[in-house]
């Protein structure tokens, strides 16, 4: 159970987003400019960042509704998510992506350990300025949120199966929710 | 030197905040909601938590800045000292120590947060809504103190710019509308 009282029913971050409106404005607007708005990093490569971030982290809601996300987008290369969820920086991706998860593991340790190098060589294979800046900001998001959601212990759904449908939508439509 | 070009005369935060706009509006808001938003926890509490959580992370230039910032609002320099010292002998209510808890164990991970803090944070008289705000303070420096030394960003050695810094935060909040304090490289 929650550490507060949530609405029943509604998993995870929605919860908490349903409980503070005012602070889940700009959480939603910050997700969806890293995750969704446009980028020469695709949505689908974002995704798999953040998704990384949150199993290291072992956030299973956020890492479950990332990776279904992240399956969403890349479709056809949709296994990429389960090979670096159980082989981090040596599942088979481009050498650029896997400079960014290098990248990404270690500011989700500790932001300082990030080197020289890990920047120098993630330039070489071709990463701009900017895509190194949102690949922090990622994980770091993600270091926010993936706290945010277990530090108040939030409802985490078991299945899967429960989190396919919202990886759908958040491919789809983002994470501004419509407006109504 | 930090990873990215930054503006110069811009450490820490502010000019990353100044690299990325559309990803800094909503760091922005959502600092300000919370920490100088409409709340039952003073600002001096609020900025407490920011230090302690910066502190935990050895990011300098947060821990500094909000140092500075948590001291104008106490008006006084030795609580952030003691709580760093020791969050159980610090000169603070009980109720902001089991926060400050729930804060630290946040910051190593969510998971540790236990029935038995919170539980211990609403019998010294925490609401929801504080227990809520903490973790999710704790949360955003955790984002901050990353994404400050993710990209190592420039950290200033003199605390002339912190205090700046500070009565900016004062005086001004979080949304980023009177020009950012340049600091010559």
């Amino acid at each position: 159970m929650a550490h507060i009282p949530t609405q029943p029913g509604l998993p995870g971050i929605s919860s908490l987003f349903a409980f503070r409106p005012e602070t889940a404005k700009p959480m939603r607007e910050l997700a969806h400019v890293l995750l969704y708005s446009e980028s020469s990093l695709s949505s689908g490569d974002r995704e798999v960042i953040a998704t990384y971030v949150s199993s290291r982290n072992q956030c299973v809601f956020c890492t479950q509704s990332h990776a279904a996300a992240a399956r969403a987008h890349l479709k056809e290369d949709a296994s990429i998510v389960d090979d670096v969820l159980l082989n981090g920086v040596n599942a088979s991706v481009s050498d650029k992506l896997k400079s960014l998860l290098t990248i990404a593991g270690k500011v989700q340790k500790g932001g300082r350990i990030v080197t020289d190098e890990d920047v120098a060589l993630a330039k070489s294979l071709g990463a701009t300025d900017m895509e190194i800046h949102d690949t922090v900001l990622i994980a770091a998001a993600f270091s926010m949120f993936n706290r945010y959601v277990d530090g108040l212990a939030s409802f985490t759904p078991q299945d899967p199966a429960d989190y396919v449908e919202m990886g759908v939508r958040m491919a789809s439509v983002g994470y501004i929710p419509p407006k109504s | 030197m930090a990873h990215i070009p930054i503006q110069p005369g811009l450490p820490g935060i502010t000019g990353l905040l100044e690299y990325r706009l559309d990803s800094a509006k909503p760091i922005r808001e959502l600092t300000q909601v919370l920490m100088r938003g409409e709340s039952t926890l003073t600002f001096a509490e609020r900025e407490l938590i920011a230090t302690y959580v910066s502190f935990l992370n050895e990011c300098t230039f947060c821990t500094r800045a909000h140092e500075a910032t948590a001291n104008a609002l106490f008006e006084n320099t030795t609580i952030v000292d003691s709580v760093k010292w020791n969050v159980y002998n610090a000169p603070i209510s009980e109720k902001l120590k089991a926060l400050l808890i729930i804060a630290q164990k946040t910051q190593l991970n969510g998971k540790t947060v236990s029935k038995e803090d919170v539980e211990n944070a609403r019998v010294h008289g925490a609401t929801d809504l504080e227990i809520h705000d903490t973790v999710l303070i704790s949360s955003l420096f955790c984002l901050y103190n990353r994404y400050v030394d993710g990209l190592a960003s420039w950290t200033p050695e003199d605390s002339g710019f912190y205090q700046k810094l500070a009565d900016r935060l004062v005086n001004h909040g979080y949304m980023g509308t009177t020009k950012p304090v340049v600091h010559e490289e």
